[in-house]
């Protein structure tokens, strides 16, 4: 298994094979505050990189999932869909979103390690 | 212009709040533990929340003072016990909503409590209704803080003593460090709790005093959800100028006998929809599913017909889901109601509800 890696918008992505596994960071549940509704891609959809791939809400507001990398949706996380609080408790590990059959491995190339991630959150500040 | 701060800012600070600005304050909208977290603490043990950004006002007069705000506000003043309080509006002439306030009837005149966003346009707007007949102060020497939840009683009674004999919805003076302070048992979370107005320097040392009893800091993002589970209005989206207290379904708020005597601002326009109908009026909406529909969401009948428009909407911690309140038609108004949400381009099925989704926990006096 790969390197995590990560992309300015707040997602991880973790690659397997050819199929990679994607989440939202804890620094990005920490703004985001109490999640409380999860909408996942469906299975057997095609997403494009930095794409629309779900939504998260909070309490406070909603917000968009984006995918890092293109590829197609085969698998998709219902347990956070059924409980969205196991986002803000174990979102890096349990809580991932989806699982991507993914069209172009290059495209993890740009994205972040988690040193520059740390770095990139700390300053954005968002 | 400068954005404003309250006199419990340092210890929002202190708290680590994030701040959000709100009607020109920078306001703590959470705390560490976060809205969800707030919220429960609210409504199982004990809230603090600063309202101090909301206005005080104090007009002093005679009886003539109570015949006046009479011709303005649709409560019976002159029949209001002393030290009681109503909630009611500021309208203009077609009764659409300048803003809506407590009135509390004081020794010497009223207590009037205002929206943040509009208590100097309502100033200017009760100035000029008036003239220069009375004394009107809209105090920033005093802040205001409310504590919620089912234990401020006994919080607050070991700090200043008495608190416990006030009925829901009215106030009396009390003493704390040597000040003067106005206290009311009432708020906009549907527990029993009060509202303290104390002057800004002694405030920080009472907010202190009641953590140390138990109480914690709660911020503008739970007492939203608060208030949303009990059904309450928020100024600017359930309640606006474009709309009326019985479009509001607030016509409980109105007194019959004033409604008779027909002689107060936007009295024919109220009349007149009591008797002939309104058209859209505000409802409770519960989804179907866990889909949140956030203000400005579209509602759609079975016929896929616009009928209204959702004016506030979250996820509900103590529900434990989705709810919101909006205006729909008056035929799809009717409790059961199947409607439609369309959020993010998808429609969701959700139904017209009572209010409130969570039961209200006043605690009413004899008198």
């Amino acid at each position: 298994m790969s390197e995590v890696k990560y992309s300015k918008e707040h997602e991880w992505i973790k690659l397997d094979g050819d199929v990679a596994t994607i989440g939202i960071t804890q620094h990005a549940t920490e703004m985001l505050g109490d999640i409380v509704f999860v909408e996942l891609p469906e299975i057997g959809s095609s997403v494009e990189k930095d794409g629309n791939a779900g939504v998260v809400e909070s309490t406070k507001a909603a917000s968009d999932v984006y995918t890092p990398v293109s590829g197609e949706v085969v698998e998709n996380n219902q347990a956070i869909v059924d409980d969205p609080g196991k986002v803000n408790s174990d979102p890096e590990n349990e809580a991932w979103f989806f699982k991507l059959k993914i069209k172009d491995k290059a495209e993890l190339d740009s994205l972040m390690n988690k040193d520059e991630y740390d770095k990139f959150a700390k300053e954005s500040g968002s | 212009m400068n954005i404003k701060k309250t006199s419990l800012h340092n210890l929002h600070q202190q708290h680590n709040a994030k701040f959000v600005e709100f009607a020109g304050y920078e306001m703590p909208i959470q705390y560490k533990e976060g809205i969800v977290e707030e919220h429960k603490f609210t409504r199982n043990h004990c809230g603090i929340f600063d309202v101090s950004h909301m206005g005080q006002l104090y007009i002093y007069g005679d009886d003539q003072l109570l015949e006046d705000l009479e011709k303005i506000f649709p409560i019976d003043l002159k029949n209001l016990k002393l030290n009681h309080s109503k909630y009611s509006f500021l309208m203009n002439a077609d009764a659409g909503i300048h803003d809506d306030l407590i009135v509390t009837k004081i020794e010497g005149g009223v207590i009037i409590i205002l929206n943040a966003a509009c208590k100097n346009s309502d100033f200017e707007i009760l100035q000029k209704t008036l003239g220069d007949k009375y004394k009107m102060i809209l105090d920033d020497e005093k802040s205001l803080i409310a504590i919620q939840g089912p234990q401020s009683s006994k919080i607050l009674e070991e700090l200043i003593p008495g608190v416990n004999d006030l009925s829901f919805m009215s106030g009396n003076w009390f003493e704390f460090q040597g000040s003067k302070t106005f206290i009311t048992r009432s708020g906009y979370t549907g527990e029993d709790g009060f509202e303290i107005s104390l002057e800004n320097s002694k405030i920080e040392q009472l907010t202190n005093n009641l953590i140390e009893k138990g109480a914690k800091l709660i911020g503008l993002g739970a007492r939203d959800t608060l208030r949303l589970e009990a059904g309450l209005c928020l100024y600017g989206h359930e309640l606006d100028i474009n709309k009326t207290p019985i479009e509001a379904n607030l016509k409980w708020a109105i007194s019959k006998k004033r409604i008779e005597e027909k002689n107060f601002l936007g009295s024919e326009k109220i009349l007149t929809q009591i008797n002939e109908g309104v058209q859209n009026i505000r409802v409770g909406i519960k989804p179907e599913g866990r889909i949140i529909a956030r203000e400005k969401t579209k509602i759609f009948n079975e016929e896929d017909n616009l009928v209204g428009e959702v004016t506030s909407g979250t996820f509900g911690p103590s529900v434990n889901g989705p709810i919101a309140m909006g205006y729909v038609n008056k035929d799809f108004s009717k409790k059961d109601t199947k409607i439609f949400l369309e959020v993010r381009g998808k429609k969701y099925p959700a139904n017209i509800c009572g209010l409130p989704f969570y039961k209200k926990s006043y605690v009413k006096g004899v008198n």
